[in-house]
């Protein structure tokens, strides 16, 4: 098992955000999380990453306990989080940020390689290479968060909502660039509003309600499941 | 009074352009020809040609050496305000932790009487001011927000009320008989002496410099990357591996223990030191100094440090109805920073980078290149 939660629990001052939330996710495969606004789930992101201290419970990222571990050094044992909201850094280039996803790293060779994949995965990001990328238009910088992200080269990669704000062409691009990373053998946790999309290609799914786990499954049943499809797919 | 403006900017745009197209070697030569300027600019033979610059109401001597003074400041704070985003209000309480520690090890008028000489204690001052810094940003560093500056605001008053009311610090008597830097001209007379002050302009030039090298090598490396990155987003920093308490407490204490190297100089240069020199106003003037020239960027700081300074020497001795300029040098100071945050918020000469994003998009986008 890569990634193990469990029953962590987390708190924002008084408010708790999470209450006792286990979900794992195996080497290779995509896992979606899904949700209501407010649900969690970027808390549950920010966890895992570490950026947030959790209250209680536990985090397990390769056999290794990580609850109280850095942030930065949870980026070196190969966890990586394109956050939500995208997080680049709006006054340094698209090559420059780029650059910095690869901030742990000093193999040039193996960063120069990933470069020049990332910039196969988005095109776009090749037209700009040079523009900041706060001048970047809302869906570029997505790109680029996604991209920075597999700068690190990741084992785990942490995706929290990559197609928001993007127009249907661009969705169903990136989806087909998540599918295609994971492929290549990264392993993805993906936050999703576009639940349709998520549980069509994750291996398994997790459906988060007011800081708790209530229903998991692999994508498919899921994406039959009744109740799911009422509340998050907009079917009756 | 736009197009005056847009001219003006155009212009300065212009050089920009030149000076980053010009080849290596005119740049070098320029550069060059600068710093022999500088250096050449405290010799009255010299000085007595540039009109109106030499300042009427002081000795134009001790003003440079004053400007040199802020310029190292207004470099040194620019490594924390500009390149890290961290804000510090009270940047000039580690100038004045440099110059008490060589007041009290070196002065006859210390209780101590250790009365060593200046030059033993100058590494001294450097990692005091540093441990300071340290031990002020440890628990500061960690909390978001603008902890910092209030911490910061209140370390500076907390180091002048004790140099006022303490009797080790000595207060308005303070500390005299400092010794100044060593060194002798080949008759037998001290470099350093109390009439002359080029020599300690000098010494603080060359010192500039240095600095200035060294802080060029550390902001184009990983240090000056993860800086950046820590000023523009800390979050997304941390979350590409970025530790950014550590670098965070690095930027602080590299910026203290430079204004402990200038408080040091400034001890050796003066002989004097007492509770007058610390007044609260001088940080906020270095950080308004910072501001102006341009955060994020040491030619700015650089500029920036040596106008504002210059700017209030030069109101010294000049009347206008009866009444000095010098009296009314914040009101103008203050007029000529709001009229700069309207008309040009990213400063004199911005950081390349900072001027991208306040620039507009349209104009800016380079696609395929
Ligand atoms: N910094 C914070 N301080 C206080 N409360 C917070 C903070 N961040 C999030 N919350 C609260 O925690 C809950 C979960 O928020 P979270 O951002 O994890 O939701 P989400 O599932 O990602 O929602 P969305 O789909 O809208 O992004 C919300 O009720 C939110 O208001
Ligand atoms: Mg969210």
């Amino acid at each position: 098992m890569l990634l193990e939660i469990e029953d962590v629990s987390l708190l924002y001052g008084r408010i708790q955000a999470l209450h006792g939330i286990s979900l794992t996710v195996d080497e290779g495969e995509i896992v979606a999380l899904i949700g209501a606004n407010g649900a969690g789930k970027s808390t549950t992101m920010r966890a895992i990453s570490g950026i947030r201290p959790i209250a209680s419970g536990a985090i397990r990222f390769n056999g290794e306990d990580i609850s109280n571990l850095r942030a930065d050094l949870r980026v070196r044992r190969g966890l990586c989080q394109a956050p939500e909201g995208r997080g680049i850094f709006p006054g340094m280039t698209v090559l420059d940020n780029l650059d910095m996803g690869a901030y742990t790293r000093r193999d040039r060779a193996g960063i120069a390689q990933d470069l020049d994949r990332v910039l196969e995965l988005f095109p776009r990001l090749a037209e700009r290479r040079k523009q900041p990328g706060g001048t970047l238009s809302g869906g570029e910088q997505q790109m680029l968060a996604v991209g920075r992200a597999l700068m690190s080269r990741p084992k785990l990669l942490l995706l929290d909502e990559p197609s928001m704000g993007l127009a249907p062409m661009l969705i169903q691009q990136i989806f087909t660039i998540i599918t295609e990373i994971n492929q290549q053998g990264t392993t993805i946790l993906l936050v999703e509003q576009n639940a349709q999309q998520a549980l069509a290609r994750a291996h398994r799914a997790y459906v988060l309600e007011t800081g708790r786990i209530v229903k998991s499954g692999t994508g498919a049943e899921l994406l039959h499941d009744p109740s799911v499809k009422e509340a998050y797919l907009g079917v009756a | 009074m736009t197009t005056v403006l847009e001219k003006v900017r155009s212009g300065r745009e212009a050089v920009g352009e030149r000076w980053h197209h010009a080849p290596r070697w005119v740049r070098w030569v320029l550069l060059a020809a600068m710093i022999v300027f500088f250096y050449a600019l405290p010799n009255r033979e010299f000085y007595q040609y540039l009109g109106p610059i030499p300042t009427p109401g002081a000795n134009f001597t001790q003003v440079l050496f004053t400007v040199s003074i802020y310029v190292l400041l207004a470099v040194g704070l620019n490594i924390v305000v500009g390149f890290a985003g961290l804000l510090d209000l009270g940047y000039f309480g580690f100038f004045a932790v440099g110059a008490y520690t060589v007041a009290v090890l070196t002065s006859p008028s210390s209780n101590i009487k250790t009365l060593w000489p200046w030059l033993l204690v100058v590494p001294l001052a450097i990692a005091l001011t540093m441990v300071s810094g340290v031990m002020l940003g440890t628990p500061t560093l960690r909390l978001r927000g603008d902890y910092l500056a209030l911490v910061t605001l209140g370390f500076a008053e907390m180091i002048r009320i004790s140099a006022t009311s303490s009797a080790f610090l000595k207060g308005q008597r303070g500390f005299n008989q400092i010794p100044h830097p060593p060194g002798k001209y080949a008759d037998g007379k001290p470099f350093f002496g109390v009439l002359d002050a080029r020599p300690y302009y000098w010494l603080v030039l060359t010192l500039i410099i240095l600095v200035v090298i060294g802080v060029r090598n550390l902001t184009h490396s990983r240090v000056g990357r993860a800086w950046i990155s820590i000023r523009e987003d800390e979050d997304a920093a941390q979350l590409m591996g970025v530790p950014t308490f550590k670098f965070k407490l690095w930027a602080f204490a590299s910026g203290a223990a430079i204004a402990g190297l200038a408080g040091a100089l400034f001890a050796g240069k003066q002989n004097f030191v007492n509770s007058q020199n610390f007044e609260l106003l001088n940080s906020i003037i270095i950080l308004a100094a910072v501001i102006f020239g341009g955060s994020g960027n040491i030619v700015g700081a650089i500029v920036g440090g040596g106008l504002v300074a210059y700017m209030i020497e030069r109101f010294r001795g000049i009347e206008l109805f009866g009444v000095e300029l010098y009296e009314y040098r914040f009101l103008f100071f203050g007029l000529v920073l709001v009229v700069m945050m309207i008309f040009r918020p990213q400063g004199l000469i911005p950081n390349r980078r900072r001027a991208a994003e306040f620039k507009d998009r349209r104009k800016e986008v380079i696609v395929g290149e």
